[in-house]
């Protein structure tokens, strides 16, 4: 799968990994026994410390989306069918769609439009996120 | 000692004259990670480097580097084997070859990896018949990088490895530095590019004027640090920069910036009894999180 990772993002990189891994994952674009580089390869490929990798692994795998094993790398585990979830996903965009176009339709510009939405997002994260 | 520390000091200051080029610093490295030292030309990152190595004395204070103390003249001997370095004045023969160089570093070292030489001279493109003192800047800081890899040291101790180097092989510096470490190598690089260290680095100590003023890690920076603007009805409020958490208030007409380093959901909370007509809580990088903490220093 195709990594991208954002170092100036308020996310740790770890977790952008993370992310990206789950949502691979929930659209189908990783399935079950799909092999993930090892740590190694991934950072160098990265260029990303391989701590950061590491701990995303082992989050991956703590999380049961993820078995490690010894000198030969990561593979998935997504036991359960989860089309309905890429479908979800599908419905939720084009949901998204709509509201964009009814914005800009009020004549808002796509930039304004993008901040508000990650201006929102950002906010709530804050905002439940507990210690 | 700690055992988790590849570097320790305690209190360490260096004194040129009037210039205190190095103020109390107490700097901790943790082993297998990488340590990035950020700071501006003068801050202190050479010279404290260089006391790190044993090349300059430090005018009080103590330290250790992989247990062993730095003001111990047959410690840092023993110390100096399992540290590989590049630094500013790269100790290089200058009438050498590249070749007669490689070959002069290498009968130094029992375990020198034949394979890292020669896979990095390739890579590297360095001109193997070429004088040491005719290489370019970048070319010289490319064959010191190769002899610090070539060997197998714990700690790997780079002076702003990246200066005078073009992005390719900047690129290629930071493959390399990600590879020692995932080979268990400790790296501790000082550094005034703020995109490379955070890229890589897993910790970074902000030096200023010979003070340290950050010591965090990158992940605890990306989650902790916020900006938090606050609007407001008619004129703004003063708020109180002693608010916990808050590094900084900068106030604007109607609207107030707060910088917070730490508890930004709390912040926002307390600030809620101010009634602000809104509040916008977004992420700060490490280019701020710099540019902030130096220029309040």
């Amino acid at each position: 799968m195709v990594f991208k990772l954002n170092p100036s993002a308020g996310q740790p990189l770890y977790s952008q990994v993370v992310q990206q891994v789950r949502h691979a994952i929930e659209t189908g674009v990783l399935r079950d026994g799909d092999a993930l580089p090892g740590i190694r390869t991934l950072a160098e490929e990265l260029v990303v410390s391989p701590n950061t990798i590491a701990k995303a692994y082992s989050e991956l795998e703590h999380a049961g989306l993820l078995e490690l094993r010894h000198g030969s790398g990561a593979y998935v585990i997504a036991k359960r069918r989860l089309k309905s979830r890429a479908e979800q996903i599908r419905a939720a965009q084009e949901r998204v769609q709509k509201l964009i176009d009814s914005l800009h339709a009020k004549g808002f510009t796509e930039e304004e439009i993008q901040r508000m939405f990650a201006a929102r997002l950002f906010y709530d994260l804050s905002i439940e996120r507990k210690p | 000692m700690s055992d988790g520390l590849a570097i320790e000091t305690h209190d360490l200051v260096k004194q040129y004259g009037e210039v205190r080029a190095v103020n109390q610093l107490n700097l901790r490295v943790p082993k297998e990670q990488i340590t990035a030292f950020l700071g501006r030309n003068g801050a202190g990152k050479s010279t404290t480097i260089k006391m790190l190595l044993g090349i300059t004395s430090p005018s009080s204070g103590t330290g250790s580097v992989l247990g062993k103390m730095i003001r111990d003249a047959s410690q840092n001997r023993e110390m100096r084997r399992d540290v590989a370095y590049v630094v500013e004045d790269k100790q290089l023969y200058a009438y050498m070859t590249v070749e007669q160089m490689v070959r002069f570093a290498r009968s130094f070292y029992a375990d020198w990896k034949m394979d890292q030489e020669t896979r990095l001279l390739k890579q590297f493109q360095l001109p193997l018949r070429q004088k040491v003192q005719a290489l370019s800047k970048g070319m010289r800081t490319k064959l010191a990088l190769l002899l610090a890899l070539a060997r197998r040291p714990q700690l790997l101790i780079l002076d702003e490895p990246s200066e005078g180097l073009d992005p390719v092989s900047i690129e290629e510096l930071l493959q390399e530095i990600v590879k020692a470490v995932a080979a268990g190598v400790t790296v501790f690089f000082s550094s005034h590019q703020i995109a490379e260290v955070e890229r890589i680095a897993d910790r970074v100590c902000i030096i200023d004027h010979g003070r340290l003023l950050v010591d965090a890690s990158l992940d605890a920076i990306r989650r902790e640090y916020r900006r938090i603007t606050l609007s407001f009805e008619g004129n703004a409020p003063p708020i109180s920069p002693s608010f916990p958490g808050v590094q900084q208030v900068k106030t604007s007409g109607r609207q107030v910036a707060l910088l917070a380093r730490e508890n930004a959901d709390a912040v926002v909370e307390l600030t809620r009894d101010l009634h602000p007509t809104s509040v916008e809580v977004t992420p700060v990088d490490l280019r701020e999180v710099f540019l902030e903490t130096v220029k309040e220093n």
